[in-house]
């Protein structure tokens, strides 16, 4: 399949690749097992210059697209999720910098972000806000010149890893969605902890933790936008991320089916390799297809998004929810081609399996994407009526 | 015109001789047979009166002793100018030096300051006695390749050898020969580099190169973890463990244990390749074993060419059942 | 510190065919690599360039193709690159090697150290750097894992088969490096877009005011008389059973037989 890659491009899939064959494959076992936070694979992607692909040049970055970006998180995802996820959630923690953030804001936190020498992480979720976000509690009081936070975000990836994070808290109760702002928070503000790490059933390597806020005082400076645009701020956010997760997927389905089909070639039975056995190759075939068109349909997205167009929430979720589908299909049917073996620790495909289920949750779960979707979808239908 | 000699490059350390070169010198006893040209070794120490009856017991029918306090570890500037310098004035036909460490980085050297010919890593030497030339033989890369090389007008014709490849024979314990000693004189080269310290490094395993026994473990092993299924094995045979690059790159064993043409070439009595498909590379290294056992699950795999005992069959079952049955023997 | 590194390009696969009239091996059309230990080589460059400061220079001799392997050298951070070609220089063997590389290392500049891989893996002969070293006069250390610079030249870790030895040399130096002193770093996206774009200079055998007589074919000493597989045993047996405890018995009754166990 052509993908009509520039040459940059192609040197970015290049490096990845070399990247998660040389470093990611090789210990993600290990870090997979004992919940290992990938710091050394970070620099190393970080060194080869491809933290900051998104970031403008201004900043220290390359300038780049969504395109760009979810090339990198593509490749990596072939060898690890977990580790191409603690890169990515970079990407979903600055976003709002980028998008909202003062040029004082964006000199500031974008420049250690692209050069990989920061993390950040972002902060929406809690205990009684996951898909209906609206039921964000945590409080930011306005005092003199300061914010004050209280509150717990919880299952923040990249938590008590990162430097910087961009939190939503409600600013004004009494204005419901219009309420809330969002803001940078600093590692090491006083009155900002974290929880335990969170113990997962997949993506290990990643840290999941809760931010705790009490009477966390931040400067009035670390307001990112205006009060009132928090939810604004999240949709776009996760809009503008949910690309990365579907290469997550695109990225997941293809190792996982790659090392089936290699599996099904040595696996002797009956005689014969059992990659000659019709029910295995349509298997295969299935799992081929559906990659290539989530991979299509994400491409496409990331394309969309570049190229300028303001409102891409139903081509996102479009993009998320298939990928991210199909790598749980992809994940699943390629453990069964192992058989036994797949059940076993020791080949790489439970691992897989594992993993793949938390992209059909995290960034607004599939259910939420095809609300989304219908929705536009139902607009549309009414748009057309009013002709 | 030369002297009709072959010359064997004596290498020492601290004053003892090294074992390629008494295997050089006993391969160079062949050699001078079918050539007529006289062995002779080339020493240089600070104190040759150990070592010279050594030599002879070797083979070596004449040595030319260089002897000086600069010369008593090898620095290169020293070394190939007291050689070179000798080679120009004695014109001899062939020059053979073990490829060591020593070996390796001096003969380079002279063979551009004679301008010689050199080819290094020689499997096997022979005499043409039509042409009356040496025929130097050394795998070459690409597959399976082995290459023939001559050295038709320069002289001398120089080739290094892999330590382990011909098989060491005294003739006796108080043969013949003749010293000649070499006149030294370095005052004219610069003094500009010198030795601080050495460290030798304890190794307790079995060493690679003395053993009889190997298992040697290549990509068919699978990971780090799997070689301690060799390990057993090796435990069993009182073996010492080798393994192929592509394991040794893949960073799942030391390069110490490497065998093969950028490893170290061993000549044991049994040599056990598992999992080891046999690219040139490694043939290289282990061709020269007595009896060579092949496991491997690809029954078209290079390795069974070279194999007295091919076992077509997973490693991973054949191994562990080898170390079971083995022990149970030994009951 | 003005460093210079001789690299070479490698045959990757054993799709490489040779040339029957002067059985020397047929490189173009091959994939190719820079030969691994060059790359140990080119790493040490770049520590000590980022150690001490300075510019690293990369130097090959081959054939156009070879422009590819500078380009990499390029992206992993190398200052300048310099591709030496020429029809004469066919057929180049050690010798006439180090002569052409010499020439080119003396153009290209006054430098502190000139670094070689230990051996190239398709030739094995360990020989260009003693030979570029000896042509140059400088002194060359050969199995250099570590270098340090110091007031009057280099200090330099050597490995030998027994263990390590400790090298003080004066002046300028040639060392030849070790697979165990590094890895090669990564290319880093920059890099790749710089070495896309990166000049290669390229001298011929005219630029380098080389003779004649001691390059290419003409310069070699050694001829190869003929290639052949290595020998095929006879007498020999093949196990193969479903059951691997029965090709275990069977191995071990075979060895019994020939008296090795």
């Amino acid at each position: 399949m052509e993908y009509f890659l520039t040459d940059e491009q192609k040197m970015i899939v290049e490096l990845s690749r070399k990247i998660t064959e040389e470093h990611i494959i090789p210990n993600r076992a290990r870090l997979d097992e004992e919940e290992i936070f990938p710091t050394e694979i970070l620099k190393i992607i970080a060194d080869a210059d491809l933290y900051g692909l998104y970031i403008p040049e201004a900043y220290g970055g390359f300038g780049g697209g969504v395109m760009d970006f979810i090339l990198a998180v593509e490749e990596f995802s072939r060898g690890c999720i977990g580790v191409s996820v603690s890169f990515a959630a970079n990407a979903l923690g600055i976003y709002p910098v980028l998008a909202f953030g003062t040029e004082e804001q964006k000199q500031k936190f974008l420049p250690p972000i692209a050069a990989g020498t920061k993390q950040a992480a972002f902060g929406l979720t809690e205990a009684n806000a996951g898909s209906d976000a609206g039921g964000v509690q945590t409080t930011a009081e306005l005092v003199g010149d300061h914010y004050v936070l209280n509150g717990t975000k919880q299952w923040i990836t990249n938590g008590g890893e990162a430097e910087i994070y961009t939190v939503i808290a409600i600013t004004d109760k009494a204005k419901g969605a219009r309420g809330a702002s969002a803001f940078i928070v600093e590692k090491g503000t006083p009155g900002f902890t974290f929880g335990k790490k969170e113990d997962k059933l997949g993506i290990r390597a990643s840290a999941t933790r809760e931010l705790v806020f009490q009477d966390c005082k931040i400067p009035k400076a670390n307001l990112l936008g205006k009060e009132g645009m928090g939810f604004i701020v999240a949709m776009k956010n996760l809009d503008h991320s949910r690309p990365g997760i579907a290469a997550q997927g695109v990225g997941l389905a293809q190792g996982a089916m790659e090392a089936a089909v290699k599996y099904s070639r040595e696996r002797v039975q009956f005689g014969k390799p059992i990659s000659a056995f019709q029910a295995n190759q349509h298997k295969i075939a299935n799992m081929a297809t559906e990659i290539e068109a989530a991979r299509c349909l994400l491409y496409q997205t990331a394309r969309t998004i570049d190229s300028g167009n303001k409102d891409f929430s139903m081509e996102s979720a479009m993009c998320k929810l298939y990928a991210t589908d199909v790598a749980n299909k992809v994940a699943n049917e390629a453990l069964q081609i192992f058989g036994g073996y797949g059940y076993m620790r020791e080949y790489p495909v439970e691992k897989m399996f594992r993993d793949a289920k938390i992209l059909q949750i995290y960034e607004g779960t599939n259910e939420i994407q095809r609300n989304v979707i219908a929705l536009d979808a139902i607009k549309k239908s009414a748009k057309q009526d009013k002709k | 015109m030369s002297n009709k000699e072959i010359w064997i490059f004596a290498e020492q350390r601290e004053g003892v001789i090294s074992l390629a070169t008494l295997e050089l010198l006993s391969e160079g006893q062949i050699l001078a047979a079918k050539s007529g040209y006289t062995l002779c070794a080339v020493l240089l120490s600070a104190d040759d009166s150990k070592i010279l009856q050594e030599l002879y017991n070797y083979g070596a029918k004449k040595v030319y002793s260089a002897v000086g306090p600069k010369l008593s570890y090898y620095q290169n500037d020293y070394y190939s100018k007291v050689v070179a310098d000798l080679i120009i004035e004695k014109k001899p036909e062939i020059v053979l030096y073990g490829a060591t460490s020593v070996g390796r980085s001096l003969a380079p050297t002279i063979a551009v300051m004679v301008n010689a010919g050199l080819t290094a890593d020689c499997t096997e030497l022979d005499f043409d006695t039509e042409q009356m030339l040496l025929l130097q033989t050394r795998p070459a890369f690409g597959g399976n390749i082995m290459a023939t090389i001559l050295c038709p007008n320069h002289r001398p014709q120089m080739s290094t050898v892999r330590p382990n490849v011909f098989k060491k024979n005294k003739l006796g314990d108080k043969e013949k020969g003749e010293s000649v000693s070499v006149k030294v004189d370095l005052s004219k080269v610069k003094d500009r580099m010198r030795l601080l310290e050495e460290t030798k490094e304890e190794v307790d395993a079995v060493d690679l190169c003395e053993a009889e026994f190997i298992v040697s473990g290549g990509r068919g092993v699978g990971s780090p973890e799997k070689f301690i299924v060799l390990q057993d094995l090796a435990k069993e045979l009182g073996a010492a463990v080798g393994a192929s690059r592509a394991t040794v790159d893949a960073g799942w064993i030391a390069h110490f244990h490497q065998v093969g043409q950028t490893g170290k070439t061993v000549c044991p009595k049994v040599y056990i390749a598992c999992g080891i498909s046999g690219a040139i590379q490694h043939l290289a290294g282990m061709q020269s074993s007595d009896f060579i056992i092949a496991i491997n699950k690809d029954p078209q795999a290079n390795i069974f060419d070279v194999a007295d005992i091919g076992v077509v069959g997973d490693l991973h079952d054949i191994v562990p059942e080898l170390t079971s049955q083995i022990k149970a023997l030994k009951k | 510190m003005n460093i210079a590194v001789c690299i070479k390009q490698v045959p990757d696969s054993d799709k490489v065919t040779i040339d029957r009239e002067t059985n020397r091996l047929n490189r173009a059309g091959v994939p190719s690599v820079i030969n691994p230990f060059d790359e140990n080589a080119l790493e040490l460059g770049l520590q000590l360039k980022d150690k001490y400061g300075g510019k690293v220079t990369v130097i090959t001799m081959g054939p156009p193709q070879a422009e590819e392997a500078l380009r990499e050298c390029v992206s992993v951070g190398a200052d300048e690159v310099i591709l030496v070609t020429d029809r004469k220089f066919a057929g180049s063997d050690t010798w006439a090697t180090s002569y052409t590389l010499s020439l080119a290392v003396q153009k290209a500049g006054d430098f502190d150290v000139v670094l070689f891989g230990k051996q190239a893996i398709d030739g094995d002969t360990a020989q260009v750097g003693p030979g570029v070293a000896y042509f140059m006069d400088i002194p060359v250390i050969t199995y250099v894992k570590e270098a340090e610079k110091t007031d009057t030249g280099f200090k330099v870790k050597r490995v030998t088969e027994e263990g390590y030895q400790l090298w003080e040399v004066d002046g300028k130096a040639a060392f030849t490096v070790v697979k165990e002193a590094n890895t090669m770093r990564l290319p880093s996206l920059k890099g790749k877009m710089r070495a896309k774009s990166a000049t290669i200079i390229t001298w011929g055998a005219d630029d380098l005011g080389a003779e004649d007589a001691k390059i290419g074919l003409k310069g070699s000493p050694t001829i190869v008389k003929k290639v052949f597989s290595p020998p095929i045993k006879t007498n020999r047996e093949t196990i193969q059973n479903e059951d691997p405890k029965q090709s275990v018995k069977e191995l071990l009754g075979k060895l019994k037989e020939r008296k090795l166990i």
